[in-house]
């Protein structure tokens, strides 16, 4: 409760706080400026607690780190201008991966809106293709209607970003308080499917004989995990997922393949291309999982599509049975209309499919020290709450090769945007959401340093991440495409004049561990997982090494190089 | 295929860009769009006329949906609707051509709505095929100038 609470009027920016704390928000992560000036002082006397940055982006990146591993709604915080349009990228990285936000920017008073005046930009108009909604806040009585929107916007059906664009004069305003009610009736939350299409959908297991479950994030999103795997153990059904859908199902369950698509494993995108019925739960069918090649993806099979977005329904594949609703409560309606029917025929299916995960097993070097030894060694030392988040390259995709996720939100990864940079931000975030769950950085020599600023906030804050830095001296993903698809024509793929990465982190305050050899590989990550503090743990691995397989671009999933 | 949508939207500033916007981000093809304020102040209706497969239009439909300010799409298309556009059209005409032009404009059943010593400016309202007809059989007088509103449309009533 602010101090403010008991007076009659209330300034613009101590409505918009207690209208945050109504929605629960216990922190944001923010940088200040001019006209955040009453939001900055009415913060003085808030509970909410604010995260310094270093860096705009870092406070979106941290909003969105903090929002995947705990689904609540995260919130961000910047000043007009300059700081709005810092965190341009952090919005369109939460948009491609459906991340509930709230992105709050300072905006030049109302008088001025137009004008060009100092450190004034467009921020909803820069942020219209990026955001699922956003508000230009006019008058202050506006406020808790507009947040209670945003908040209801954010985190319900697909989520996404809000941005609430605060004039500086809209935040000083001196007003009588009152509630409002929302008013959204231009917006829907998809619930229960359509029974007659679950019932078909049931109709059509019974008789497939090569079913395939291919979930996304969507999974996540809406708490499914456990329905399906319920789902898939009565009926014995494989589960491949995607990148975002890393964790929903328990990595090491006899029922997965692993993950689907570019860098895939090979019996996964087998059984894609081989099923005769996919159901595929909380995706979007994403070039990265079907190479672009939508009338090429899973042509034997009747498609069953379960999403909350009726959008995504025939956006990129033809779709026999589309199921529009909550991914949890379509499940649970698919599994109790099962009930009627015969569970299909599916052993020679598994011969099959566990023919093709034997023969061709994610493979790498045990003899020396390469990124998938040290990734499966943290699974090892870690345990089931332990949240990996990652940054963007070849390291990122070894992460979602080789660590065993088995719980959902504990894997947060860049996936629509790719973005660089967003590790060590979202690694912050996590950890402050979750402190008593261990938070490993899994980041790359080129993406580290990209949002580096950001170890000041952890170092201040002392926030125990982990940050395991797989330096190849390269920005390896780059060269490796160089490599296969441009006849090893190296160009600006060198990263030369990178620091000494245990100097820097040393001089923020932070322990820094270098692994230069196979033998130091367990000691030092258990040395850092008992240190109570931060810890950049740095290995040195060959800028030679690929992520493997790969299917070349235009090319079907079945396809692969290096399987 | 041209499919006209009906669309309810918010009545407040930014509105139109997010639609515009979606368009264009999208590729969809507009090929007209009109819009006013309707009974209800808070509430706009754009009628848009795009061009696309059964596909694409679907698309359009759920992603137009998709944005908070749109309250409802109805496709236009397969139902048995009344459309009309309204065009203001400038025709040069001389002492021997004026009646004949006259006379089309009646065919047409246009009004003049403005005279120039040298010109006339005709309202025409009609479907799209006849104000394209209209166009067609004056343009050898001279057009001088040609301003048309984008369809509207609505739906039949029952009976
Ligand atoms: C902001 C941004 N810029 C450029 C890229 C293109 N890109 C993708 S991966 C990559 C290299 C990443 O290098 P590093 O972080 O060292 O990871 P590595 O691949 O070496 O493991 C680049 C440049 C990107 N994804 N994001
Ligand atoms: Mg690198």
């Amino acid at each position: 409760m602010s101090m403010n609470a008991g007076k009659k009027s209330l300034k613009g920016a101590t409505l918009l706080l207690e209208a945050l704390e109504k929605e629960g928000v216990d922190v944001i992560f923010g940088y200040p400026g001019g006209v955040l000036l009453p939001l900055y002082d009415a913060l003085l006397d808030s509970s909410v607690r604010h995260i310094l940055v270093r860096h705009e982006q870092g406070g979106v990146h941290a909003a969105d780190g903090y929002a995947r591993v705990t689904g609540k709604v995260g919130v961000c915080l910047a000043t007009s201008g300059p700081g709005a349009t810092n965190l341009v990228t952090g919005i369109a990285n939460a948009y491609m991966d459906s991340i509930p936000l709230v992105v709050l920017t300072g905006q030049v008073v109302t008088s001025l809106l137009g004008t060009d005046s100092f450190q004034e930009a467009d921020i909803t108009g820069i942020t219209t293709p990026i955001t699922k909604h956003s508000y230009l806040v006019k008058d202050a009585r506006e406020i808790p209607r507009i947040v209670k929107e945003a908040f209801y916007l954010a985190g319900t059906g697909r989520p996404g970003p809000v941005l609430i664009d605060l004039p500086k004069d809209v935040l000083a305003a001196e007003i009588e308080p009152f509630s409002t009610e929302m008013n959204l009736k231009g917006y829907h939350v998809p619930g229960k499917g359509d029974s007659d299409k679950i019932a078909e959908v049931a109709k059509a297991l019974s008789e497939c004989s090569k079913p395939v479950i291919y979930a996304g994030g969507g999974v996540i999103t809406a708490g499914a995990g456990a329905v399906l795997k319920q789902l898939a153990e009565k009926a014995s059904l494989p589960v491949v997922t995607t990148l975002m859908g890393i964790g929903c199902f328990p990595y090491g369950h006899p029922n997965l393949l692993g993950m689907v698509g570019l860098h895939g494993a090979v019996a996964a995108n087998y059984a894609v291309d081989d099923c005769d019925l996919l159901i595929a739960v909380g995706v979007r069918f994403d070039d990265r999982v079907t190479s672009g090649l939508g009338h090429l993806f899973a042509t034997r099979a009747k498609i069953i599509h379960i999403d909350i977005d009726l959008a995504e329904i025939a956006k990129v594949v033809r779709t026999h049975i589309p199921i529009v609703g909550d991914a949890r409560l379509v499940l649970e309606e698919l599994l109790e209309a099962l009930a009627g029917f015969q569970l299909p025929q599916v052993a020679e299916w598994w011969d099959q499919l566990r023919s093709w995960k034997n023969y061709y097993p994610m493979r790498y070097d045990k003899d020396r020290l390469t990124a998938q030894l040290v990734i499966e060694c943290i699974g090892e030392l870690a345990n089931e709450d332990t949240m990996v988040i990652t940054d963007v390259g070849q390291h990122q995709m070894w992460a979602a090769q080789v660590y065993p996720v088995v719980k959902s939100r504990n894997f947060a990864t860049s996936g629509g945007l790719g973005t660089m940079g967003f590790g060590l931000p979202a690694a912050m975030g996590a950890q402050i959401a979750r402190p008593d769950d261990m938070a490993v950085l899994i980041t790359g020599d080129g993406s580290f340093q990209m949002c580096i600023q950001e170890l000041a906030t952890i170092a201040h804050n002392k926030l125990p991440v982990k940050i395991v830095l797989l330096n190849n001296g390269v920005l390896g993903m780059v060269r490796q495409l160089q490599k296969y698809f441009s006849g090893e024509r190296y160009n600006q793929i060198d990263l030369q004049g990178n620091p000494d990465f245990i100097k820097v982190a040393e001089a923020y305050g932070i322990r820094g561990i270098r692994v230069d050899s196979l033998e130091q590989v367990r000691s030092a990550i258990s040395e850092a997982f008992e240190h109570p503090g931060p810890v950049l743990l740095e290995f040195a691995i060959s800028p030679n090494d690929d992520v493997l397989p790969i299917v070349p671009p235009g090319k079907p999933i079945t396809e692969m190089l290096g399987g | 295929m041209l499919h006209t949508l009906a669309v309810l939207v918010e009545n407040h500033p930014g509105v139109l860009t997010r639609v515009a916007g979606l368009f264009a981000r999208r590729a969809y093809n507009i090929d007209s769009l009109s819009v006013c304020q309707t009974d209800d102040p808070k509430l706009s209706r754009m009628t848009i006329v795009v061009n696309g497969d059964d596909q694409v239009i679907e698309q359009v439909r759920n992603q137009l949906n998709k944005l908070v300010i749109v309250h409802t799409v109805t496709d236009l298309t397969a139902e048995s609707v009344v459309d009309r556009e309204l065009a203001l059209i400038r025709i040069q005409v001389s002492p021997e051509t004026r009646s004949e032009v006259l006379q089309t404009v009646d065919i047409f059943r246009g009004r003049v709505v403005d005279m120039g010593r040298t010109n006339l400016t005709i309202e025409l309202t009609g479907d799209i095929g006849k104000i394209n007809a209209f166009i067609k059989a004056i343009r050898p007088y001279g057009l001088l100038e040609l301003v048309r509103t984008g369809k509207i449309a609505i739906m039949r009533s029952e009976t």
